[in-house]
């Protein structure tokens, strides 16, 4: 009888803690939409292009984190999606009187020239080119593990922007993009960005994700419990392909000029690293890590500008700030081994569990001894 | 009718031969184990009949289709699960998430339901997570559902991984020497759950096994095996005396006395 009771309130105790976290989800989703709201209209626009690119960023490092941290494929083609994804949308987007004056040296296919679409398709079908491109990438290459894959898929990204400095007729070659509408706000950005850990988490918790995770812990051992390997490394690469088209899609239409050499491997690298300082297996680190990354580089700025240190006179050296950043990350490497947040997320039980945590050290320096261990 | 058959299976690493013209027919229901020398190619045949090695020549039969040189995951999907015996689980998920990912196979609902939430994925997360907890509560292991798998001690991984393999309901379970590294009480309470497994669901039980004692109570039939060849086959007391076996695997005086 007693246990009856006991498991009822449990059950009673945990449905109501659900729908607390839901309640607090609900206010900090709105407290989050009112800051957007509250800065698209009141910040100067450098300070909403940083907004803009933390969210591209994290759009970048949750889907790098999807395919290397939770399915354990090192895959280095990010570049080479979010290049497909920016040129798409900006195509699509550019006014034809634009499209005219940028292709000078050799006119563009008649396919495109008249084309002038709405942000929102444009994105979408920046998404859907970049997942089939994923798609008949990784179907050979998901093949290949560990180092092979990635030198693999680095090569494919590569391959990617060496096409696009010679499509000349669709791309403009190396002379690259200009006036590209700038679509790009806040609700966009964020709005993707949102959706992106939305559905990556809910995919990681599904029973597809444990699948994902059984094969980045042991392949042999995933097989032979039934799970099909190809398919489903293939829906984590093709899913994580149209997100990072997305994020291409939504840089393109923030900075308005594109060339294939903004998607060179180094931008991969960028999404590697803050990838790994958040922490392999954490949204949240992905998250926060983006977001530090990206106001961090704008923070450094000014070291890349001669300033004098004490009597010391420090000339300007351009790259500096990436200087700094490596000796930033080799220190969260050194004292966070796995990352900010390693394979943790942030919850609100997680938060409350802190506050009491801090709530009994203080009650506990004013009386004590503190009584016994409080149960659950 | 036979469940399991297996023709003249050869399989050579290169000049090796870890399995030579091995022949044996398992029926349904049945529980045999097969037993040998260490290196004898036990583990091998197991390889080969879910599918991670392919033989070199033979021909293995699962339920009257050929499966011979399948891919493990289409073998899992036919009805045969497997232990291992270098235990593999995995690190990165709890003990519960370990057996759900035995369950993953037979998931109905597509990826995109799953990652917006649907509620007839929803729906089977919640009996997968329900059937899930029947299956750790039946080997004792409920009360370690959310721990980390890496956590627990050496048998306990071994139960996990029975309840893993337990969770894509096969019709053959494969279980490499489910009982090493066990006290002799935990391995009584492993055989006893075997035989309760065996009387209470439709299963056919091929394990793999190192120590006699462990076996000779409740398997009606052995299959001995060295260097990858069949020495001898039947009820623990016919082998028991075989005078080959007790050369082979036993050893001779330490058997005779025992």
């Amino acid at each position: 009888m007693s246990t009856t009771t006991t498991t009822e309130a449990g059950k009673a105790r945990r449905s109501l803690r659900l729908s607390r976290n839901q309640i607090l989800t609900g206010i900090a989703l709105l407290v989050f939409v009112g800051f957007l709201i509250w800065a698209q209209n009141n910040l100067d626009p450098y300070k909403l292009r940083i907004l803009n690119l933390c969210a591209v960023y994290t759009i970048f490092a949750v889907t790098f984190n999807l395919i290397f941290g939770y399915t354990g494929q090192l895959s280095l083609g990010h570049a080479g999606f979010a290049a497909v994804g920016a040129y798409t949308a900006a195509l699509l987007t550019l006014s034809v009187a634009q499209k005219q004056a940028n292709f000078f040296l050799a006119p563009i296919i008649p396919l495109l020239a008249n084309v002038e679409w709405g942000f929102l398709p444009a994105v979408l079908v920046a998404g859907v080119l970049a997942a089939v491109t994923g798609l008949l990438i990784g179907w050979p290459a998901l093949r290949l593990r560990g180092d092979y894959l990635a030198i693999a898929t680095l090569g494919f990204g590569e391959i990617i922007r060496v096409m696009f400095v010679n499509w000349q007729r669709i791309t403009n070659g190396s002379l690259g993009l200009k006036g590209i509408p700038g679509y790009t706000n806040l609700y966009w950005s964020w709005g993707f960005a949102l959706i992106t850990i939305f559905v990556v988490k809910k995919l990681v918790d599904s029973s597809y994700g444990r699948a994902l995770k059984s094969i980045r812990d042991d392949e042999v051992a995933a097989q032979a419990l039934g799970i099909n390997l190809a398919r489903h490394k293939l829906l984590a690469f093709t899913l994580s392909s149209f997100f990072v088209g997305i994020g291409g899609a939504l840089l393109a239409n923030l900075i308005s000029t594109i060339d294939p050499n903004v998607f060179r491997i180094f931008l991969t690298y960028q999404i590697v690293g803050i990838a790994v300082m958040g922490g392999m297996g954490s949204l949240t680190g992905s998250t926060i890590a983006a977001i530090l990354y990206t106001v961090f580089l704008e923070v450094l700025r000014p070291i890349e500008s001669p300033f004098r240190l004490g009597s010391i006179q420090v000339p300007g050296v351009p790259g500096m700030r990436m200087v700094l950043f490596s000796v930033l990350l080799l220190a969260v490497i050194l004292f966070y081994q796995k990352g900010l947040f390693g394979s943790k997320e942030f919850s609100w039980d997680w938060l409350f569990e802190q506050f009491s945590k801090v709530r009994t050290r203080l009650s506990g320096a004013q009386a004590a001894p503190p009584a016994g261990p409080q149960q659950e | 009718m036979s469940l399991l058959t297996l023709e003249n299976v050869v399989k050579r690493f290169g000049g090796l031969v870890a399995v030579n013209n091995f022949s044996t027919q398992l029926q349904a229901g049945e529980l045999c184990a097969l037993i040998g020398p260490n290196g004898s190619g036990k583990t091998t045949i197991f390889n080969l009949i879910s599918g991670i090695y392919e033989p070199t020549e033979g021909k293995i039969t699962f339920d009257e289709q050929d499966v011979t040189g399948k891919r493990p995951d289409l073998i899992a999907g036919l009805g045969i699960a497997r232990t291992f015996q270098n235990i593999r689980l995995f690190r990165g998920l709890d003990v519960l998430g370990n057996v759900l990912v035995g369950h993953h196979l037979r998931l109905k609902s597509d990826p995109f339901s799953a990652m917006l939430g649907l509620p007839g994925y929803s729906r089977e997360e919640h009996t997968m997570r329900e059937e899930g907890m029947e299956l750790l509560d039946a080997l004792n292991l409920a009360h370690l559902a959310h721990e980390d798998p890496t956590s627990l001690p050496y048998g306990q991984q071994r139960k996990l991984e029975i309840a893993r393999a337990l969770a894509t309901k096969p019709r053959l379970l494969l279980l490499d020497e489910p009982a090493a590294g066990m006290i002799r009480a935990e391995s009584q309470e492993l055989m006893d759950f075997i035989q309760h497994i065996l009387n209470t669901v439709d299963m056919t039980i091929f394990l793999i096994e190192h120590q006699m004692r462990v076996v000779k109570s409740i398997c009606p039939r052995l299959i001995v095996i060295d260097h990858g060849e069949i020495i001898a086959e039947g009820e623990p007391a016919a082998i028991q005396n075989d005078p080959r076996v007790i050369e082979a695997y036993l050893g001779v005086g330490d058997y005779a006395t025992g």
